[in-house]
């Protein structure tokens, strides 16, 4: 009975979230008399330097601007001041606001700002400090004990990141890169749910984001690259002498499409997830209508329990080829 | 393509909070949750071993139980033999002794019933000695109590010397 009733309180918290994006986004999207998808799509998967809700007095949250400049130092302002009361772009105090890029009188300038995605960041880690600083708090209590609470519920991801992923594709020296390889998982798997949220931002969706991940898998992967690995890409072993050649340029860009296939594969999966989510809402306002809107409502409801997989299944892809790309870099390749 | 392109102040913000992240949990989250769980798998492992060798005390102990009780089992039968041959052997002992302590009292007995008799049958022969004098005696006096009976007497035994 308490597990059918779980269920239904799941279905409807399910069912409110992807309505409550539904109701955001179509008052927006009724404030525009000509309504372009492909806009309102991208603005709304891409950083922002303001936080908007919904439309009025009080749904747009101003993030701060930071900004560097040779000419200015750094200036901190909110970003309120570029929107006039008709929520205009207008420059201010020689800063000017074009399609998410600040330029001073005309030059571009290093743009430091808390936007919207930085704002997530900030939500993302603060939201993974308390939940993992829960557990640990929990690890040290009840120590001798079966776990309890959040602890509980972690522990498990936990073992599953170690088990699954890092153990078997790193081998027996796996401790050293465990608490990165777990960062990694959490902050994915975080970012990704966060980010379905309605109103979130689409953190982990964003190139920046992934781009960094992957740098520093990327630079973990390759300080840690032993003999065997260097000696693996210069010059192949066990293989004929113009065939090295060969390799040689082949394994070089090995090196540098790792980390661009990680990057682009976290960022495309969950952009695109999100793109499609509103494309599926935006059927509703491109129609106008009644069936279209319910028919498109219970498949951003099925896509929204799809989404909700991929966030698991890319943080669990993100971290699994991290591990083996170290597994690959620390070997001891004496099999050849 | 914004989309397509890294907001250098994105990298910068990510790049500070993931490291700081990776710094602040691993000291004050993965460190203590992966010891606890090392812990507890240890000592979970420890529980089993433990139990198993238990098992195989259990089972050595058994054998060991079995065996003492073997061992005391032939002891008791060894026991119980030795002391049914002693009681036997003290019954036998006993028998032939009580048969020698018998046999020497009946001989004793007889003996003395031997010299007793002797010492009766001497008594007798005294006794009855006596009473054929004092016998004697009285029929002497008496028939030879007159002058005739006496000649009577003497005649007779000079017959009797005659007719020998």
């Amino acid at each position: 009975m308490s597990v059918f009733s779980h269920k239904i309180t799941r279905f409807l918290l399910i069912v409110t979230l992807s309505f409550s994006s539904v109701f955001s986004f179509a008052a927006e999207a009724s404030e525009e008399p000509g309504f372009n998808v492909s806009e309102v799509i991208l603005h709304h998967v891409m950083d922002d330097h303001i936080w908007h809700f919904w439309d009025g007095h009080y749904g747009t949250l101003y993030l701060p601007v930071i900004v560097y400049s040779s000419e200015r130092g750094l200036e901190v302002f909110s970003s309120k001041n570029f929107y006039d009361e008709h929520h205009n772009v207008v420059t201010y105090n020689g800063y000017t606001l074009d399609h998410g890029h600040i330029y001073l009188n005309g030059s571009s300038v290093l743009d430091v700002s808390i936007t919207k995605n930085v704002a997530m960041l900030f939500i993302n880690a603060t939201l993974l400090i308390v939940l993992l600083l829960a557990a640990a708090k929990g690890a040290k209590q009840n120590v001798g004990k079966a776990p309890k609470g959040v602890q509980s519920f972690l522990e498990p991801i936990i073992l599953f990141v170690r088990d699954e992923i890092v153990k078997p594709n790193i081998g027996h020296h796996y401790e050293r890169y465990l608490p990165y390889l777990l960062t990694l998982f959490f902050f994915i798997l975080f970012g990704n749910l966060l980010g379905l949220l309605p109103g979130a931002g689409n953190m982990t969706g964003n190139i920046a984001v992934t781009m960094t991940l992957a740098l520093f898998t990327f630079i973990i992967t390759n300080v840690s690259g032993n003999k065997a690995y260097w000696s693996h890409i210069f010059w192949t072993p066990g293989v004929p002498l113009p065939l090295r050649l060969v390799i040689l340029p082949v394994e070089i860009v090995g090196i540098f499409t790792k980390p661009i296939s990680l990057t682009i594969r976290l960022f495309v999966a969950i952009t695109a997830g999100h793109i499609v989510l509103l494309s599926l809402i935006s059927l509703a306002f491109i129609f106008q209508s009644v069936l279209v809107g319910s028919i498109s409502s219970l498949i951003v409801l099925f896509i929204n329990l799809i989404e909700i997989l991929v966030a698991g299944i890319q943080a669990y892809v993100f971290t699994l080829f991290t591990a083996v790309y170290i597994g690959m870099a620390t070997a001891d390749h004496d099999h050849h | 393509m914004d989309l397509l392109i890294p907001g250098t102040g994105l990298i910068i913000w990510q790049a500070i909070i993931f490291l700081m992240l990776v710094v602040l949990l691993s000291k004050l989250a993965w460190k203590p949750i992966l010891n606890s769980l090392k812990e507890r798998e240890e000592s979970i492992q420890n529980a089993l071993d433990t139990a198993e060798k238990a098992r195989a005390e259990m089972a050595r102990l058994q054998a060991d139980n079995e065996k003492l009780f073997k061992e005391a089992r032939e002891e008791r039968d060894k026991m119980l033999k030795e002391a049914r041959e002693a009681s036997n052997r003290m019954k036998d002992e006993a028998q032939l002794d009580a048969k020698k302590a018998a046999d020497k009292i009946i001989d004793d007995a007889r003996a003395a019933i031997q010299i007793e008799k002797q010492a009766a049958m001497k008594d007798v022969r005294t006794q009855v000695a006596m009473f054929s004098l004092q016998v004697a005696e009285r029929l002497m006096k008496k028939n030879l109590s007159t002058d005739k009976a006496q000649k009577e007497l003497v005649e007779e035994f000079i017959k009797d010397i005659k007719v020998n």
